[in-house]
């Protein structure tokens, strides 16, 4: 039996796609909006643009640029909900494994149509290992029939479960049931690949003179280091309702020089420089915007026998650590920013998620020190038997702050000493994925808005297990979410027995503090992947 | 002069062979790589993306296969972290924009510098020394990486006379700022050799024999002095030079220039392997280069050096 997309929705409990799955979303300009003359948005970029090729995206700004030039089946709307974005619908069967997606008629930007055809060649060369793509992974994490074996080089691309019925049908068969599958569309390693155009061009097929797009604009301009430019594409199946003209997406490297540029107009918008968002809120309350950020902030402690401190290895140890850690300190003393305490690892904002009780994240922090330094002398230690532990984290001021004010708490209340050793980026990852630290800093973001992005971490099988962290339970639980009719029930009590076992300790989670020009709108405040779409902007006369 | 010429440059391959093999070396012993991130990558993705750059291969080959690409197709070969640019492409983009900024702050520093010093070491002890002597400390003692964001909050923010960054193709009003905060402090140094060295010049015999026999002053300092109170400055531009062309991190990064220095940076943040070593070859062969530059020009000032 296959279901009508809307209805398969509304069934799929705690998601609630329903709502703006039948219309599209575009700029909205409130009647009687006086819109500026010049709509030229310029976004501040941390680093160097690193591809335009969707297939190879790795990083959040490189995706804002690529979502300008192409775009999925689906967007993710203002509130981070799936809009349609090439499919107009889809239709699903009853155990969530066949998507059936109906495209409209779009167009790429040199007037060709968009077919399903398109998004089979796109994402058989995402998981192809001649592309060798560092997001190929994302396939099969997503459910796509056969992706990882792929991958591996054991089956030819097009045993990939996606499949063109007809030049305006596209369906993908998925390995497991998966009620989220439409909230992964927007990812760029999911959008369409104009096949001719890099059959022709090779390597240098996103080149401005080359590149082919269906997204709502197209490259004008880019020099690496410096701006990526990209004008409106008169192509885009909803130009009519975009606003904007151009975009551009400006290099500015240092967070001071960003404000200094935003504050003489250079920028429309910049990241609020660490520490300082109290002060620029208090002078600039209507252009400070601090938003909650798909990203949490947690301490790995290493499980395995490749370490040898002892104490990390007692359950009690790893508790009261993690309880003595007085959050709300680090988020309004150190950080600043709006960032919010965590004591799970799974965002609170995900879609669908019910945190489930942690009783530590209810308790006063009295209540918690006075826990931790019970659990503590249970363990054995204390004043005069002092513990000693090893901290790595990646060479930075914050990173060094939260360390230093963490390692002040622990000695006050606990006696420990915590010994820190910062890094550069690339040996913190490396000795973090070798397992020979006792505690490293880690953090990780949502690649897309529902649970499993973050819990799929905690399976003792999972790449990104840096902890070494080995539960039966949690991966039974995990596995029992792909098939379940409401996988968050697991969620939770994966939630639940992380907190026991404490092979993480949750700081924050992260927030998005930035300063933005009066005069734009349709900014998505509300989206906590803040997955923004240039084509839902506009800039009104100030 | 010819034949020396031809020393050098027979010299400068294998001294840059070496470089290769030495950067190849102490970037593989460095951890990490060009793929790794804070999402750990899964080992059939990093075997596939290895298989693609040819680092599947032993090291030995990939050295000598990098050496021969490098030698008969003057290919550096893909960048491992702009995936869809290569090392060449890196370089021609952004050695321009550095040549560009680096060569207008040589010239503004060599020029005021000489000028300045000589002008003091002439007034020995009278104000335009004061003034040269107290602006030379002062602009050595400020950094650029303070330089640059004072230049910018004074003609950026305040005055609103010149873009804070950017680089616009080469438009003027975008060079201004990184000209002066790149130069400030060689021209210091410039003005403090070339005062010392042109003070000590007028000390000798030969200015005094010059000066007893009834020469103007003009052409004491011009045809006597000068010449050889430049060789102390001219062995300082050499190196300077290079310097200033293959950009500044600072500059780059404050001004957000696109430059090669930026370029430079990254690329060992991120492990890139190629574009590190394409570029130490850059900087390398131009080292080499502006080493030779110096040693002939020292000939043709001082008639005391042969060749």
């Amino acid at each position: 039996m296959k279901l009508n997309g809307v209805l398969a929705a509304a069934l799929a409990a705690g998601l609630l796609l329903g709502t703006a799955m039948t219309a599209s979303f575009a700029a909205e300009v409130p009647e009687g909006t006086t819109l500026a003359s010049e709509q030229i948005f310029k976004y501040r970029v941390l680093d160097n643009i690193n591809t335009l090729d969707p297939q190879l995206v790795e990083d959040v700004d490189t995706s804002a640029v690529v979502r300008s030039l192409f775009e999925g089946l689906y967007n993710s709307g203002q509130g981070g909900d799936p809009v349609p974005g090439v499919a107009e619908s889809y239709e699903v069967n009853a155990d969530k494994t066949v998507y059936t997606f109906k495209l409209r008629d779009a167009k790429w930007s040199n007037g060709d149509p968009v077919t399903a055809g398109d998004f089979v060649y796109a994402w058989q060369r995402a998981v192809d290992p001649k592309t060798a793509s560092n997001y190929a992974y994302f396939v099969g994490l997503v459910g796509v029939v056969n992706a990882d074996d792929i991958v591996a080089g054991k089956k030819p691309v097009t045993d990939l479960g996606v499949k063109a019925i007809d030049d305006k049908t596209l369906e993908v068969t998925l390995s497991f049931s998966s009620p989220w599958f439409v909230r992964t569309l927007s990812h760029a390693t999911l959008f369409p690949a104009p096949k001719a155009v890099i059959e022709a061009k090779g390597v240098d097929w996103t080149k401005p003179e080359n590149i082919v797009g269906n997204g709502a604009y197209t490259l004008a301009e880019n020099t690496p280091g410096e701006r990526v430019v990209v004008k409106r594409n008169p192509n885009y199946w909803d130009n009519a309702k975009t606003v904007l003209e151009e975009v551009q997406f400006l290099t500015i490297n240092d967070e001071n020089q960003g404000l200094t540029r935003w504050r003489a107009g250079e920028v429309d918008q910049t990241d609020v420089p660490a520490g300082q968002y109290p002060a620029l809120k208090a002078e600039l309350p209507d252009n400070t915007y601090s938003v909650p950020n798909f990203c949490t902030y947690y301490f790995s402690v290493n499980m395995t026998d490749k370490q040898t401190n002892a104490a990390l290895k007692d359950v009690k140890v790893r508790e009261a650590l993690s309880l003595a850690i007085d959050r709300d300190v680090i988020v309004n003393g150190v950080l600043q920013g709006g960032q919010t305490p965590a004591y799970s690892f799974t965002h609170p904002l995900t879609a669908g998620f019910k945190m489930p009780d942690i009783p530590a994240a209810s308790m006063t922090q009295a209540d918690r020190d006075a826990k931790a330094v019970q659990l503590m002398a249970e363990a054995g230690y204390g004043k005069d038997k002092p513990l000693e532990i090893n901290y790595i984290y990646n060479t930075s001021e914050a990173h060094k702050k939260v360390a230093t004010v963490v390692g002040q708490m622990w000695k006050e209340k606990l006696g420990v000493t915590l010994n820190l050793a910062d890094m550069e980026f690339q040996t913190l990852l490396d000795t973090r994925h070798a397992k020979t630290y006792e505690l490293a800093r880690n953090a990780w973001c949502g690649d897309y808005n529902e649970a499993s992005t973050f819990l799929s971490l905690l399976d003792s099988k999972s790449e990104q297990n840096d902890q070494g962290y080995a539960n039966a339970d949690v991966d039974a639980l995990l596995a029992a979410s792909k098939t379940s009719a409401d996988p968050n029930v697991e969620y939770a009590a994966v939630e639940v027995q992380a907190s026991k076992d404490v092979p993480i300790m949750p700081i924050y989670f992260y927030a998005k503090v930035f300063m933005q020009s009066a005069s734009v709108k349709g900014w998505p405040f509300t989206d906590v992947e803040q997955n923004w779409y240039a084509k839902d902007l506009y800039k009104v006369a100030e | 002069m010819i034949a020396f010429i031809l020393k050098r440059l027979a010299v400068a391959i294998p001294t840059l062979l070496v470089l290769i093999v030495i950067s190849f070396i102490l970037m593989k012993v460095a951890p990490g790589n060009p793929f790794a991130g804070e999402k750990t990558v899964p080992k059939a993705v990093l075997d596939n993306i290895f298989a693609r750059y040819g680092l599947d291969k032993p090291e030995w080959q990939q050295l000598l296969e990098y050496i021969y690409n490098v030698v008969f197709h003057f290919d550096f070969g893909p960048s491992f972290k702009y995936r869809d640019r290569t090392v060449n492409d890196i370089i021609a983009q952004g050695f321009p924009v550095t040549f560009t900024y680096g060569a207008w702050a040589f010239l503004f520093a060599t020029v005021i510098g000489v000028s300045l010093g000589v002008a003091a070491a002439l007034r020995q002890n009278g104000w335009i020394d004061h003034l040269a002597v107290g602006l030379s400390i002062g602009a050595q003692v400020v950094p650029n990486f303070v330089m640059a964001p004072v230049l910018v909050l004074v003609f950026t923010l305040w005055l609103r006379w010149l873009p804070g960054g950017g680089w616009d193709g080469g438009h003027w009003s975008n060079i201004v700022l990184p000209v002066i905060a790149l130069a400030t402090s060689y021209l210091a140094s410039i003005t403090r050799i070339m005062r010392s060295s042109m003070l000590e010049v007028l000390g000798s015999n030969y200015i005094r024999t010059a000066r007893a026999k009834g020469l103007p002053g003009w052409q004491v300092v011009f045809r006597h002095a000068l010449r050889p109170a430049m060789l102390p400055v001219v062995s300082y531009l050499g190196p300077v030079f290079v310097g200033m062309v293959t950009g500044s991190v600072v500059i780059d990064l404050y001004f957000s220039t696109g430059g090669i220095g930026q370029a430079f940076v990254n690329s060992a943040l991120n492990r890139d392997y190629s574009t590190i070593l394409g570029i130490t070859i850059l900087l390398g062969a131009l080292t080499i280069a502006a080493n030779l530059v110096v040693d002939v020009l020292y000939a043709w000032i001082d008639p005391k050096i042969k060749l």
